[in-house]
């Protein structure tokens, strides 16, 4: 086992998939900390993420073109988080709730649907994808260049949607609107801010972020639709965001944590067939909680998040 | 007029069950199937046939002390998603009271086996509440975390320490047959865990309506600054609900092996505790409509089976119907918003979440005053 963090090629090659297990991950805990940070807690993000799934297969299936399965998986996840936008914003429900029900609805919903759209063929079928190419110049830089610069287009697309969501939530007048939306949205809503519109936007978003990582799940990954293939990873997410304090760049870090965690994981079932493979399974589960127990200092979650604002005099 | 809207608003989930039924019908119709055909297979099926209505009673089981195993710490203002985790920690605990005990009296090791079950579950549970009491931190993520490593400690279980000599898929030795629940409909796989889940269901709507525990319980939920001011301890009742939520889930995964399997298996259990948390919401939390929307949705799914065999539907639409309910239910809480019982939970949680602060912070003001 050592030795893999000794041989250069050998790291190289574990950090590199690390890298790319905690892909959808990330995509997926992009899109909770857009929610969160606008005061709409996204519970749901492991149903977007099935559905963005389901939606990128379904999209490449038909057209054999995996750009339209990325168009159409990112669609997905955001008409699925259009549920929780209307649940929680329009009508005002509890968003744990309408959460739970998008999980359990994607869950079902994917699974039938794929059953008539590839008819039997889903576990067969090998859908056309992304698939790594170096970037030349860049792959030269010993470790971190294989690491970080020879994968595919969309690990690629994940290098700038991290430093561009920071730019949006803390650099621009947008981002100013959002946090305010997400702090206080009376104040916003006092200051002509309209929370509804905010919240609807970064909602949306965030289902077409986590529709994203479950792009890559199809597109990049295995190449094929199968039944509630997300396995808990918009899960891991949650955890991620709070473990990144609902900043990007934080959220990035938390979920490179955890796709360590998952590659060592691999890592150890080939390695020791002899210790039940279960064993290493829950490392990233018991990591992800020890992370949110061994928190220095207690997080603090945007002020208003999973508040239903309702407008006074309504 | 306002009665009859209060009367419809009483039957909500009636109504988003129609609603997901009707959306279901065209899922159906999508599929290439006649939805009348298809839900008259499914509905005769599951509730008219002797033995169809008996594989309904099997799943109502553990979908009932699923759904009691949420509804509880809901009424506290808590979320428990970890229930599914729960049920594989109360089977774990319980094949190992039944496998490893000394030889006694069947009835009697069946209730310690059920006991050993029950704290099973409720352990599993506790560290969750724990983390919330004492930590913040938030109990959804927690509970939701540990359903995949209790899923995967019983598979270690049963494929390494606990397999069954020669078996060819994990699972444990057989329990001794007397052990074995009495069945409720002869000739049938209908055991007694649903006439137990039943006994509690109602156990517990009267502890609720008529106990000093049961109040305790619902004051925390309902205004915890309040019972904190009435001397109560919220974090004792916090980590108490979700660890009676979770003895509850327990029993439901002790039935599972000591009424239906035998044995403990990987894997065992088919989102039970995923179809507690639809149980408990579409019964807005009260223990005796729990028991009718377990009954409800547990006809639902072995319907399913005799839809699938009788039209050719996949049985995979019975699970985008739950989540329809879910989706129904919590649109249907928008009409008289302030009034419902699952309205008050986020406010609740925030409620808790300040009384919890003030606690800690109260009795460090207290450590720093010698």
């Amino acid at each position: 086992m050592m030795e893999v963090f000794l041989d250069p090629t050998m790291l190289a090659d574990f950090l590199a998939t690390s890298l790319r297990l905690s892909v959808p991950i990330v995509f997926a805990a992009l899109g909770g900390v857009l929610a969160e940070r606008s005061g709409v807690y996204n519970i749901g993000l492991e149903g977007m993420m099935l559905a963005g799934a389901f939606g990128a297969a379904a999209g490449t299936f038909f057209t054999g073109s995996p750009l339209v399965g990325l168009v159409s998986g990112i669609f997905t996840g955001a008409l699925t988080a259009m549920i929780l936008a209307v649940l929680a914003i329009s009508v005002g429900v509890t968003q744990i709730v309408a959460g739970i029900a998008i999980n359990i609805f994607s869950i079902g919903i994917t699974a039938f649907l794929s059953r008539i759209v590839f008819s039997g063929q889903a576990n067969t079928m090998t859908l056309p994808g992304y698939k790594a190419f170096a970037l030349p110049g860049l792959v030269a830089i010993p470790i971190l260049g294989p690491v970080l610069f020879n994968q595919d287009a969309l690990v690629y697309l994940m290098y700038v949607t991290v430093p561009l969501l920071f730019i949006l939530l803390f650099r621009t007048p947008w981002g100013l609107n959002i946090r305010a939306v997400g702090e206080n949205p009376r104040a916003a809503d006092t200051a002509g801010i309209s929370v509804a519109k905010v919240r609807y936007l970064c909602v949306l978003g965030s289902g077409a972020l986590a529709g994203l990582g479950g792009c890559y799940l199809v597109l990049a990954q295995v190449y094929l639709f199968s039944e509630h293939m997300s396995a808990g990873k918009g899960f891991i997410a949650l955890a991620a965001i709070i473990l990144g304090r609902w900043n990007p760049v934080g959220a990035l870090f938390a979920c490179l944590l955890f796709g360590f965690f998952d590659a060592l994981q691999l890592r150890l079932q080939f390695a020791n067939p002899e210790v039940p493979y279960q064993a290493f399974i829950i490392l990233p589960y018991a990591v992800s909680i020890l992370a949110l127990v061994g928190l220095v200092g207690k997080p603090t979650p945007p002020g208003a998040v999973g508040i239903p604002y309702e407008r006074e005099g309504k | 007029m306002l009665g009859l809207l209060r009367a419809a608003y009483l039957l909500k989930g009636v109504w988003a069950v129609l609603a997901a039924l009707l959306v279901g019908s065209g899922l159906i119709w999508l599929g290439g199937s006649d939805p009348i055909e298809a839900y008259s297979a499914l509905f005769s099926g599951a509730f008219l046939e002797y033995h169809g209505f008996a594989t309904t009673l099997v799943k109502m089981s553990p979908m009932l002390l699923a759904g009691l195993a949420v509804a509880l710490p809901l009424r506290a203002g808590l979320f428990n998603i970890g229930a599914e985790g729960q049920i594989y920690l109360g089977a774990l605990f319980a094949t190992f009271a039944a496998l490893y005990l000394p030889e006694m009296p069947g009835w009697l090791h069946i209730i310690i086996a059920s006991i050993a079950g029950a704290i099973g579950g409720g352990l599993w549970a506790l560290l969750p509440g724990y983390l919330k009491a004492y930590h913040g931190i938030n109990e959804v993520i927690v509970t939701l975390l540990m359903n995949y490593i209790g899923i995967n400690l019983v598979s270690y279980f049963v494929s390494g320490p606990m397999l069954a000599e020669g078996a060819p898929y994990p699972y444990s030795d057989e329990i001794r047959e007397p052990l074995w629940l009495p069945h409720v409909l002869p000739g049938t796989d209908a055991h007694l865990g649903v006439a137990i889940g039943i006994l509690l269901a109602i156990m517990l709507f009267v502890m609720f309506r008529r106990t000093s525990l049961g109040l305790s319980m619902a004051t925390v939920g309902q205004n915890p600054a309040a019972a904190r001011y009435a001397g109560m301890s919220v974090k004792r009742y916090v980590m108490m609900s979700l660890a009676f939520g979770g003895a509850l889930a327990g029993l439901a995964g002790a039935y599972e092996v000591l009424g239906l399997k035998y044995r403990l298996f990987h894997m065992f259990s088919a989102g039970y505790g995923f179809d507690g948390i639809v149980v408990a919401l579409l019964a807005d939390a009260n223990p005796l409509l729990v028991t009718v929307a377990a009954l409800f949705l547990a006809g639902l799914r072995s319907g399913a089976n005799i839809m699938q065999r009788a039209v050719g539907v996949p049985t995979t639409v019975v699970e985008a119907i739950q989540g329809l309910v879910i989706i129904f239910v919590a649109a249907s809480v928008a009409f008289r918003f302030e009034k419902s019982t699952l309205a008050g939970i986020m406010r609740r949680r925030q409620e808790i979440g300040a009384a919890l602060y003030s606690e800690s912070k109260s009795k460090r003001i207290e450590e720093q005053q010698p």
